[in-house]
């Protein structure tokens, strides 16, 4: 068994008196697809935004592949391959979608990227996203549909080795639904760990090999999806006493 | 591409050449000074352009770089009592100045829109006090300047401040024009339209950000240095003047900020259209000018022409 | 070489003078403190009630705080105009930040010009029974000129604090900002509020300018001078806090008067933006800020 690619150890952050997340221990394995649920406000996007960087955690460390990249600014994480998209789109505006993807290749992946061919590069990234024909659209002026599959498509196109998905489902409809959790399960088949936080349950089950909950803050689960179903804490967690 | 950079260089040596034929053909100084205000002028908006329409960080405090480079160039005259060429001063003002914008882009970590802007108000009024107050700058009285004697094989020193202000400009027009088109400019840009999300893509944000203010300072101190030889008297209210620092910022959003032509070709209609002014009713409509056009471009074409241009011609059937 | 003199008369100067600070700062703290309209003409506006103040005083004589009282509903109408059309180009489509700053300096650069060009750059004063004359209490002197203002704008500062505080439109105005959204729910309209606020927020200039005309002589570009002041005062205060902006105001004017007493008063204007870098640096949320 592999090292994990990601282990979060005792994390603790807070915001002024409150406490966001305590004590989180939060480890994801090589290739691994695993579900981040909680109730709203459970903290969930408080820690991927300390995994991605655009947060730094109190106490605890994080380490990816092997270093620790605690107090790593998000960029250089980003460079090291940690990718995340962001639950509300935010596109590059004055861009289109081809160039909204070059700024991950020329930066992120910058090391791992051709550099004579990021155009063509960008255009693949589009075609897996099935955003080709929008390639020289203003990236304002897209669906919400397609904003979210440009979200994922900055991220990918960053060339990650660990993706989190931030509710890039939320809203969507059940075929948009299964489109995205397809492109999200072909990239875990190139090797791409990916954290998946989802309130859509069917979604969320179907997609990870393990599921970690949290509530107020605290893991309160882990375990197979089947494990967490029938966890009397998790149902607590949703549906109160 | 290849084609492009070619036209573009061509461009810039027709106009050196044609500026050294105006050197010889026209004899009247007075448009020699009108072509040093409107390149001063289109400097300050290329610099300016840098931090703010390919960054996204608006700097109301133009005046203070300009007038610290203008008093760098006093201070090293007078300290070196003239012995010092132009083009030394004038590095030593970019110098001078790329440091205070090296301050200003860790103002940014802090302090983010309209935070940013009026601390680099702050900034300038600070520098403003401080030379008021420094009496062998001559204090909030003033300066004078002498002329050099020497002024190469131009007919007077006008011109020649003229040719090495064109070239000064054209400098900073190249510069700005491969940044535009650079990765470092498209990294600017994501900065410009959504920072987390640049940083979150791998872009340095920090580091970009410093290296966008810094040249900015530069060249704005480039644009600032000779110009007490260009006045032969400065005092703060005319280095720092609001004036400077309001056309720094009308003439890149009149022309259009997110293309380096934009300020270029904002600062030549502006800074043409305030000589002409000046000339047939007065220097204080000018002044009045800048405002209402200001306004009227950011209200009604936020684009600038620029903008303007690219909707008609899309507009149009292919 | 303290003298207890010189600092007490310096100290009551500087309550007296930041009693006035409060009042510029008064409409700003509700556009931008409030509001988040960063308008950086707030100090032009303030000017603009002075020279009114001037023209009615020295043709007809009128107290100068009267006019700035009689003119506020003209201060208003001009607010509720620049509103909709800061409206209509910048808030609806989301552009405020670049276009929006843009916009505001340039209606200060107009509006200075213009005063200049109409009025030249003499120096402006008005007349009233009370200026020029002082009294003592003990060895420090109180200006009528400083302490007629500083009792005006108690007044106006005290009655909109008490307006926002407890009218439902004040409260209204207060929650704006911060969740518009409820508001409609409410049956309010977020953009009228708004546009109702920063009326009252120009309206005020008014009385400032004619506050600022008793203290001292009034020329176009001394507004100038005040941006860095009021930006200051309601950064300190914390934006959205009326109170703390006041306190903010008097810490500033304090300041500022025992500098000029001791250091001399070309160092006045830095005093302001050195306070202001140095809460941004430190503690922007500033005193009672709510962010």
């Amino acid at each position: 068994m592999s090292a994990p690619v990601l282990t979060v150890g005792n994390l603790t952050k807070r915001f002024g008196g409150f406490v966001a997340l305590q004590n989180v221990d939060v480890h994801v394995n090589a290739g691994e697809r695993l579900g981040l649920i909680g109730p709203n406000g459970s903290g969930k996007t408080t820690l991927i935004n300390c995994i991605s960087g655009a947060l730094f955690n109190d106490e605890g460390s994080i380490v990816f592949e092997g270093r620790d990249i605690t107090r790593m600014p998000a960029h250089q994480r980003a460079r090291l391959g940690v990718a995340r998209s962001f639950q509300i789109p935010k596109p590059f505006r004055s861009m289109s979608v081809l160039e909204n993807l070059r700024v991950p290749l020329e930066y992120a992946a910058w090391s791992r990227a051709e550099h004579r061919h990021i155009t063509d590069e960008a255009m693949a990234v589009l075609e897996q996203m099935g955003l080709k024909e929008r390639a020289d659209e203003n990236s304002a002026g897209l669906t919400q549909v397609d904003m979210r599959k440009l979200e994922l498509a900055r991220a990918l196109a960053a060339k990650p080795r660990l993706l989190v998905s931030d509710e890039a489902m939320a809203g969507l409809s059940s075929s948009e639904v299964d489109e995205i959790l397809e492109i999200l399960l072909a990239l875990n088949r190139r090797g791409v760990a990916v954290i998946m936080i989802e309130h859509i349950m069917r979604a969320v089950m179907r997609f990870s090999e393990r599921v970690v909950v949290l509530d107020a803050g605290q893991k309160i689960a882990e375990g197979t999806p089947a494990e967490i179903v029938r966890n009397p804490q998790v149902e607590r967690a949703y549906l109160g006493e | 591409m290849k084609l492009r950079v070619n036209a573009f260089w061509l461009c810039a040596v027709a106009i050196v050449a044609g500026g050294l034929v105006l050197t010889e053909v026209l004899h009247n100084d007075y448009y020699f000074n009108a072509l040093y205000v409107i390149l001063q002028g289109t400097l300050m908006a290329v610099a300016w352009n840098i931090l703010g329409g390919f960054t996204g960080y608006v700097n109301f405090g133009s005046a203070g770089f300009f007038a610290v480079g203008a008093y760098t160039s006093i201070f090293l005259d007078k300290y070196f009592g003239h012995t010092l060429p132009l083009p030394v001063l004038i590095a030593a003002a970019a110098a001078v100045c790329a440091l205070i914008g090296l301050g200003v882009g860790y103002l940014s970590l802090r302090l983010k829109g309209v935070y940013f802007s009026i601390a680099t108000l702050a900034m300038a009024i600070v520098f403003a006090t401080l030379i008021s107050n420094w009496r062998y700058m001559g204090g909030a009285r003033g300066a004078y300047i002498l002329t050099p004697e020497t002024f190469l094989w131009f007919h007077s020193y006008i011109q020649m401040l003229f040719m090495v202000m064109l070239l000064l400009t054209l400098g900073a027009v190249a510069i700005s024009r491969n940044l535009n088109f650079s990765r470092l400019g498209r990294g600017l840009a994501a900065i410009r339209d959504d920072e987390v999300a640049a940083e979150c893509a791998g872009v340095p944000t920090l580091r970009l950000k410093l290296i966008s203010t810094t040249l900015m300072g530069a060249l704005m101190g480039v644009a600032g240095a000779p110009y007490p030889f260009f006045v032969t008297f400065v005092d703060p209210a005319s280095a720092f003047s609001l004036f400077v620092a309001v056309n720094a910022i009308a003439m890149p959003m009149i022309g259009g900020t997110a293309h380096w032509i934009g300020p270029v070709i904002g600062a030549l209609l502006l800074g043409s259209a305030q000589q002409v002014i000046t000339v047939t009713v007065s220097s204080e409509i000018n002044v009045l000018l800048v405002g209402v056009m200001l306004v009227g471009f950011v209200t009604l074409a936020p684009q600038g022409i620029v903008g303007l241009a690219q909707k008609y011609f899309r507009r149009r059937p292919r | 070489m303290l003298s207890v003199d010189l600092l007490s008369n310096a100290l009551v100067a500087g309550v007296l003078l930041g009693g006035f600070y409060a009042a510029v700062s008064i409409g700003l703290a509700i556009s931008f403190g409030q509001l988040d309209i960063v308008n950086i003409a707030h100090p032009a506006f303030v000017i603009v009630g002075s020279y009114i103040a001037w023209i009615l005083n020295s043709r007809f004589g009128f107290d100068p705080v009267l006019i700035g009282v009689l003119a506020t509903p003209v201060f208003f109408f001009v607010g509720v105009v620049m509103y909709r059309i800061y409206y209509a180009a910048f808030e609806r489509t989301g552009q405020e930040s670049l276009s929006g700053l843009a916009f505001f300096f340039g209606v200060m650069f107009i509006l200075e010009v213009g005063l200049m060009l109409v009025y030249g750059v003499d120096y402006r004063l008005v007349s009233a029974d009370y200026i020029g004359k002082s009294f003592h209490i003990g060895w420090v002197g109180v200006p009528l000129r400083m302490l007629v203002p500083f009792t005006a704008a108690l007044v106006m500062t005290g009655g909109i604090w008490l307006y926002l505080s407890r009218t439902f439109m004040g409260r209204a105005i207060l929650a704006v900002a911060q969740d518009p959204l409820a508001l409609q729910l409410m049956g309010a309209d977020p953009v009228r509020i708004k546009q109702f606020a920063f009326g009252l927020a120009i309206a005020t200039t008014s009385i400032a300018g004619s506050l600022l005309i008793i203290i001292g002589p009034v020329e176009p570009s001394i507004g100038r001078d005040y941006i860095g002041r009021v930006f200051a005062i309601v950064v300190l205060g914390g934006m959205g806090s009326i109170s703390g902006m006041f306190v903010a105001a008097m810490i500033l004017g304090v300041v500022e008067s025992v500098v000029s007493t001791f250091a001399g008063p070309s160092w006045a204007p830095a005093v302001a933006f050195g306070v202001l870098l140095l809460t941004l640096a430190l503690r922007p949320s500033g005193l009672f800020g709510r962010r």
